[in-house]
């Protein structure tokens, strides 16, 4: 402890005494520093909105189904749970909302159009707190029950339909015989969505209606689960799974939706390469600034040396000092992310680029999202690497023999 | 009792195509508490012989003793250890910390060496005080005349009282006045701390100090002579 007091002392001393160069190498590392973490709270941010939007979509953060519906989303694969089981199963699930819901491959057809949809007979009450859908912003209404004879349509479909509130179009689908189930609803609302493909792609009916006219008496196919937290749904996969036998299958959303289950993993990857990337840069002007560090005063290391200095205490002064710089210009370049990513974190409008950002399932707002995890890893990854990259001219630096050191001009 | 015992030391440098001897089969005893002067022409080996002492350069061949021990065949770290707790170096060029005060400088041996702060900053106070550089304390080296630097240098040699020193040139680079002093200074550690001085010169004003002179001529002793000091 007290070699690394007189160490560090001469290590600072020694990096201010080119002030100048210390300067420029410490921007270099605050900006490195920024760019890492900027980037990454703006990559975090808008993966995690992609990730809570097709939750919100899927919905659930775990979901029950037949144990073939995931491989063939048919009829015939249902849940074979009735309400009053499910209800019996779950009502005690505490911070838990849960929903059951029937979800069939559908047409919709108006008086001008057809289109294939996602059918959803869906109980709105019990779906009210994670729905995606604001239900008192729907353009009309929303589905005031599971025994609703109205559709709900996404504005988008209503387009492509040109049909709306107050029009009536068919819907078509199979019942588990395979025989046509059909049944006519009028508009009574269209829906709004961050994204113009899920508006297309959805219809809302009442879950009873739904089951009605797919002839399946109480069964449904799904039945989603949303905790307090989508990072970690373990919690609450364990509860669904104790209160389930074999008859179904409980998953996780990274299961129901491999895509943005691999997003979320890929996430985490594409970080650390990023963070990486950028140290390599920042590492050529590290082992500049110290190897010129070294060159410019091989007389006093020979000095230390022939004083009584030790060969390891003179590599420890050099590494120090590397440490000294990155340790600032992490701190300024944390303190500059923190500055500029915060006032953004109301959102930034990217509606410009909304149609590519859509394809791969972005929204055209970004919310960066700062996590303290992401800044933790920008920093050990730079200490880590910067300490491996300042081992060589410090070696180098230890090796010298005094007497040819101290003679050096 | 020998502080330093040298036996057959060869070193041979090669510049250019040329073999240069700068030590040639060397051998010289200094004992406890001596004032000895090395003296040459440019090139005649004292620095090589002063560096051998000091364990800063290994020779090609035969014994280095410092204080009974070998030390021609001690690692960096062991050569470090008894420089650091044995010897204290006094270069030509000053050779001073330029990022650290003249304070620090004379605390920077007794830092590595583990002196308690309180003690090491009595001792660096009062020893800056004896070679007359009172008030001088927090000046960096670039702040300081050559003089005042080399006295912080001997300040530094010699605050934790070690057993050796070994100056190279020590008044070199400094005007008479000073030059008297600096040796006036190093004789009277001699005298009261029995302080052993190995000083290489071609200064004839520092040879009247000495009570001996070791005459080297192309890295052999021609002449070795004791002498009553000034």
């Amino acid at each position: 402890m007290r070699m690394f007091v007189v160490l560090s002392r001469l290590a600072w001393r020694y990096l201010w005494r080119n002030h100048r160069r210390t300067i420029v190498m410490l921007s270099a590392i605050a900006v490195g520093a920024w760019a890492m973490i900027f980037m990454t709270a703006l990559t975090r941010g808008m993966v995690d909105q992609m990730i809570v939007d097709g939750i919100s979509v899927i919905p659930g953060h775990v979901q029950i189904h037949d144990p073939d519906y995931l491989d063939d989303p048919s009829i015939n694969n249902r849940v074979a749970y009735s309400d009053a089981e499910l209800a019996a199963r779950f009502e005690d699930l505490d911070r838990v909302a849960w929903a059951a819901r029937v979800r069939v491959p559908a047409v919709v057809t108006s008086e001008r159009e057809s289109r294939g949809v996602t059918l959803l007979g869906i109980d709105p009450e019990a779906e009210r707190s994670f729905s995606f859908i604001d239900y008192d912003a729907v353009d009309g209404r929303f589905l005031e029950g599971p025994d609703d004879n109205g559709i709900v349509l996404g504005a988008k479909l209503a387009d492509t339909l040109e049909t709306r509130v107050g029009k009536r179009v068919v819907v078509m689908s199979q019942d588990p015989e395979n025989e046509i189930a059909d049944r006519g609803f009028r508009v009574v609302g269209l829906f709004h969505a961050e994204m113009e493909a899920t508006e297309e792609s959805l219809a809302f009916v009442g879950k009873r209606t739904a089951q009605k006219m797919l002839r399946i008496g109480d069964s449904v196919t799904e039945v989603a689960f949303v905790g307090d937290d989508y990072r970690d749904v373990e919690p609450l996969y364990s509860k669904v799974v104790e209160r389930v036998d074999d008859a179904v299958q409980v998953s996780r959303w990274t299961e129901v939706d491999t895509y943005l289950g691999t997003m979320m993993g890929m996430m985490d990857g594409f970080m650390l390469i990023w963070v990486i990337v950028i140290f390599l840069a920042l590492s050529f002007g590290l082992v500049n600034t110290l190897v010129m560090a070294v060159f410019e005063r091989i007389r006093e290391i020979g000095l230390m040396l022939a004083l009584g200095m030790k060969p390891a205490m003179i590599l420890g002064q050099i590494i120090i000092e590397s440490m000294m710089l990155l340790s600032v210009g992490l701190l300024i370049g944390d303190v500059l992310a923190w500055a500029t990513i915060k006032p953004l974190e109301g959102g930034i409008d990217i509606s410009i680029v909304a149609k590519g950002m859509e394809m791969f399932g972005a929204s055209s707002v970004l919310y960066p999202n700062l996590d303290v995890d992401d800044v933790i890893l920008a920093n050990v990854v730079v200490l880590v690497l910067g300490f491996f990259a300042s081992l060589s001219p410090a070696w180098r630096a230890s090796r010298y023999e005094p007497v040819e050191a101290i003679t050096k001009v | 009792m020998t502080a330093v015992r040298c036996i057959d030391l060869c070193k041979t440098y090669r510049q250019g195509d040329q073999d240069i001897k700068a030590l040639d089969h060397l051998s010289v005893d200094i004992e406890k508490g001596e004032f000895v002067c090395l003296m040459s022409p440019s090139g005649g080996g004292k620095t090589t012989l002063l560096n051998a002492i000091g364990g800063l350069d290994i020779p090609d061949s035969g014994e280095v003793w410092i204080a009974g021990e070998r030390i021609d065949q001690m690692s960096k770290g062991q050569l470090a250890d008894l420089r650091l707790a044995n010897i204290g170096f006094v270069f030509q060029a000053y050779n001073l910390i330029p990022v650290l005060t003249a304070q620090e400088n004379v605390e920077f041996v007794m830092q590595i060496q583990g002196v308690p702060a309180a003690e090491r900053h009595d001792k660096s106070f009062a020893i800056l005080q004896e070679v007359g550089l009172k008030g001088l304390e927090t000046r960096r080296p670039a702040e300081m005349s050559g003089g005042q630097q080399q006295r912080v240098a001997v300040a530094r040699a010699i605050v934790s009282r070690p057993e050796l020193v070994l100056a190279d040139e020590p008044t070199a680079n400094l005007d008479s006045k000073t030059s008297a002093e600096l040796m006036e200074l190093f004789t009277e550690l001699n005298e009261h701390h029995n302080t052993t001085f190995v000083i290489a010169t071609h200064d004839r004003r520092v040879q009247a100090y000495a009570k001996r002179l070791v005459r080297m001529l192309d890295g052999r002793i021609v002449d070795d002579i004791e002498q009553h000091a000034a």
